[in-house]
């Protein structure tokens, strides 16, 4: 089996633009919009400049949110591996995306359900608004594989391309099929990540609907359960560039860190099954991480589980959670984990990490990092 | 026989295969009407039409679920699928013994959900998020979290059926299908399993989504004569015709298949991938994308463009598909493209989008199992720009060693797969 190392990361979220603003903000507040969803907080992406990343206007007006996040993040991403101008390289390059769907439009929405209520037919009404209201090219903003898709066109990475659905599950999921594609020789280099986009109100909605969300002012995530849990979302996204030690050494690409295990199982979500499941995935890794960047969401019950098995497997680690550094991005939430875990060892900070990822309904992982 | 292909890899079995589509539930349903040559596609009932520019499409109304909605219907679409294919294959019906690949419809809340927020809300006033948010917190909605989050249906199967690890779900558009084997077949390669449990499946023809195809211009306005308006490859195609679906195929390494005494029905044999940086909808002019997954799933396959026997096509009836992947082919296989049998499925089932790669691949298994080449209905006016042997209207006898299924996507998504009756060289 080969050796994965991380060659390039970029991010983006409210802490900021790339790796560094990241590290910093591990040890402080992420700023958060309270009003604008009221009562549910949640933390904004920073401002970006689009053209930076996404130089192409027509680009820029095809894509929603969280596409160009992604977009942007990918970008950054490249050119940390110092992959951005190699046609041939990118030409090649895997691309595996963790993505929900895009948005709607908001506006249409209302004014369509505010008609239902007195229409006469509401079957026809409902046709006649939306073939008259949906603007055509909404659609693309909102197919789950029109992320890698835009990032195709942007970014010019087009080895082949595949979009995992699934919530937070399929941040590590993408990360593990990505490494066991490498670690098994059946491509050399991958560019995966995901993107979320939180000041949605349909996404509060779904999880409102489950009760999910923490509807007070912000407070970090582990202190959230003593007071009900819930999650904050957050806008975000982030790529990672993987690739194999030989194909990085051969390229002159400098390794961050060792992508060392990624597993990832469903467990019965039961008293004391996360407990159980974080066990035997950091058996499975054979962690001993002196640093921990968890994706606990703050919900009850499980955080606290989470908690519990953390000072377990790493008594004495450093614990993070990524949600106190860019709030819960779902999808992106395993590949930004990451990227704090290998920028803590890239700068010597750490040197074993383990990454979590215990989804808000279902789906747990783990991934363990190590010195390059 | 040699139980690893000719890169050393082992070889990846076909031991069970299960369908649902328009045409009938169950493989045998599906393929004694598509070898007839009968068309699935019909007036849309689900839903009032009025003010749609397309009317008919393949949808599958012999099964009802409850609440009526994509998620619903494709799980079961899946299910049904998957418990043909297992059942065939006589792994553990409960227990399956590896990992799940499935491709699933993107899933969102749908309208019936939205207005039952709005009336639970109470607003009597213009309706907005704020109302409906508010009705969500009341905690009567709370089901309607799982049903409609994205990996609930992948969750669902996987319990069904007691697959191991994390299952996935995912969507490369309309070649999401294929994916799902491709991903099966990479795991057992790569001796991550030993068995895959590989679906597509999309039960998702509902007002918005019809709606959303629509407005791109990507459907068949031909609503007069539903059955005859999925022509693909015919001068006067105008557009896709949506359809449900769902497919299942049970994929082993073949030697662990043997040894449990397992049949075989075929070969994944080769896969082949290539992004397209073009266009969000269109395909690059040159079709080098496509033309370099197709190359990817032969040489991947060991094979040589002569010894493909038949190709099951993208052929989605578009004018831009139709003519691209016409293309793509010629530029493989060069002259030998106006005599290589190529036929389109979609003429009678219709596009079943994330489906259609799974979908597919079980009928393309059959076309080898068989000897009998399902037709290209609707072929009356030929398009002289891309002479092809399209299997016009009535199905065939042949003797089919190889076949090439074709999958392409909005997102410059382009997946090939290669099916044997047996490995080269066996």
């Amino acid at each position: 089996m080969r050796d994965v190392v991380i060659t390039g990361i970029g991010i983006v979220s409210c802490a900021g633009e790339g790796l560094d603003v990241h590290l910093a903000a591990l040890s402080g507040t992420p700023s958060t919009n309270d009003e604008t969803f009221a009562p549910f907080p949640v933390h904004p992406a920073t401002t970006l400049e689009w053209d930076r990343q996404i130089p192409k206007k027509s680009d820029q007006r095809q894509m929603e949110a969280w596409q160009r996040l992604g977009c942007y993040a990918a970008g950054l991403a490249l050119d940390s591996a110092g992959a951005k101008e190699d046609a041939e390289l990118k030409g090649r390059m895997q691309l595996i995306v963790s993505a929900g769907g895009g948005e709607r439009d908001y506006a249409v929405d209302g004014q369509i359900l505010t008609g239902l209520r007195a229409a006469e037919n509401p079957g026809v009404f409902l046709n006649e608004r939306l073939m008259g209201d949906l603007r055509p090219t909404l659609f693309l903003a909102q197919l789950s594989n029109l992320l890698a898709g835009n990032i195709s066109i942007v970014h010019g990475v087009t080895g082949g391309s595949r979009t995992f659905m699934g919530e937070e599950s399929s941040g590590v999921d993408a990360i593990r099929i990505a490494k066991e594609r490498i670690a098994a020789g059946q491509d050399d280099i991958f560019l995966v990540g995901g993107a979320y986009n939180a000041e949605r109100p349909d996404v509060l909605l779904i999880y409102e609907m489950g009760g999910f969300l923490w509807k007070k002012p912000y407070q970090p995530v582990w202190s959230r359960t003593a007071d009900g849990g819930g999650m904050i979302l957050g806008s975000a996204a982030c790529f990672l560039v993987l690739e194999s030690r030989e194909h990085a050494a051969a390229r002159g690409a400098k390794p961050l860190a060792v992508l060392a295990g990624a597993v990832s199982d469903r467990s019965r979500r039961q008293p004391g099954g996360i407990e159980q499941a974080l066990h035997g995935l950091s058996n499975r890794l054979q962690a001993r991480p002196d640093v921990v960047i968890s994706g606990a969401t703050g919900v009850k019950g499980i955080t606290d589980e989470e908690r519990a098995a953390l000072k377990d497997i790493a008594p004495g680690a450093a614990v993070h959670a990524t949600g106190d550094v860019i709030g819960h991005a779902m999808e992106a939430q395993a590949p930004a984990g990451v990227a704090l875990a290998a920028g803590l060892i890239a700068n010597g900070k750490a040197s074993d990490a383990l990454v979590t990822s215990i989804g808000h309904w279902r789906g747990e992982g783990a991934l363990r990092l190590t010195k390059a | 026989m040699a139980l690893r292909d000719n890169q050393g890899r082992p070889l990846v079995a076909v031991t069970g295969m299960g369908a649902v589509t328009s045409l009938g539930q169950g493989k045998d349903a599906t393929w004694t009407a598509l070898t007839a040559g009968q068309s699935g596609i019909h007036r849309i009932n689900r839903f009032p039409t009025e003010s749609l520019r397309t009317t008919i499409a393949g949808t599958i109304d012999f099964i009802d679920v409850e609440p009526f909605c994509a998620p619903m219907l494709s799980e079961r679409l899946a299910v049904l699928a998957a418990e043909e294919a297992v059942g065939q294959s006589g792994l553990a019906s409960r227990d399956f013994p590896g990992a799940l690949f499935i491709a699933v419809p993107p899933v969102e809340m749908e309208w019936p959900q939205r207005q039952a927020l709005a009336e639970a809300s109470g607003q009597t006033g213009d309706v907005t998020y704020t109302d409906l948010l508010k009705a969500a917190a009341t905690g009567r909605f709370k089901a309607w979290h799982d049903l409609f989050i994205f990996g609930t249906v992948a969750d669902r199967v996987a319990d069904t059926f007691g697959t191991k690890g994390s299952p996935i779900s995912l969507s490369t558009a309309c070649s999401s299908g294929a994916t799902a084997i491709q991903l099966g077949v990479e795991a057992i390669r790569r001796g991550e399993t030993d068995a895959a449990l590989c679906i597509g499946t999309d039960g998702s023809v509902n007002p918005e989504s019809l709606i959303r195809f629509s407005l791109l211009s990507a459907l068949s306005t031909q609503n007069e004569n539903p059955e005859g308006a999925s022509k693909p490859f015919s001068k006067n195609r105008d557009g896709f015709v949506m359809g449900e679906g769902g497919a299942a195929l049970v994929l082993e390494n073949a030697e662990t298949a043997m040894a449990r005494g397992a049949k075989i029905l075929g070969f994944v044999l080769g896969c082949g991938e290539k992004g397209d940086n073009f266009h969000r909808t269109r395909s690059s002019p040159d079709g080098s994308p496509a033309i370099a997954a197709i190359r990817q799933a032969l040489g991947d396959a060991g094979l040589s463009p002569d010894e493909i026997d038949y190709i099951n096509a993208h052929g989605t009836s578009t004018p831009e598909n139709d003519k691209m992947e016409a293309m793509s082919c010629t530029a493989v296989f060069g002259e030998r493209m106006g005599s290589l049998p190529i036929s389109s499925n979609k003429s009678m089932i219709g596009h079943t989008l994330t489906a259609a790669g799974a979908v597919e691949a079980v009928m393309s298994l059959l076309t080898i199992a068989t000897g009998r080449i399902p037709p290209t209905i609707n072929y009356q006016v030929p398009d002289p720009a891309i002479p092809l042997d399209v299997v016009p209207n009535v199905a065939r006898d042949a003797n089919v060693k190889y076949v090439l299924s074709n999958s392409f996507g909005f997102g410059g998504q382009n997946t090939c797969l290669v099916f044997g009756a047996e490995p080269k060289g066996a």
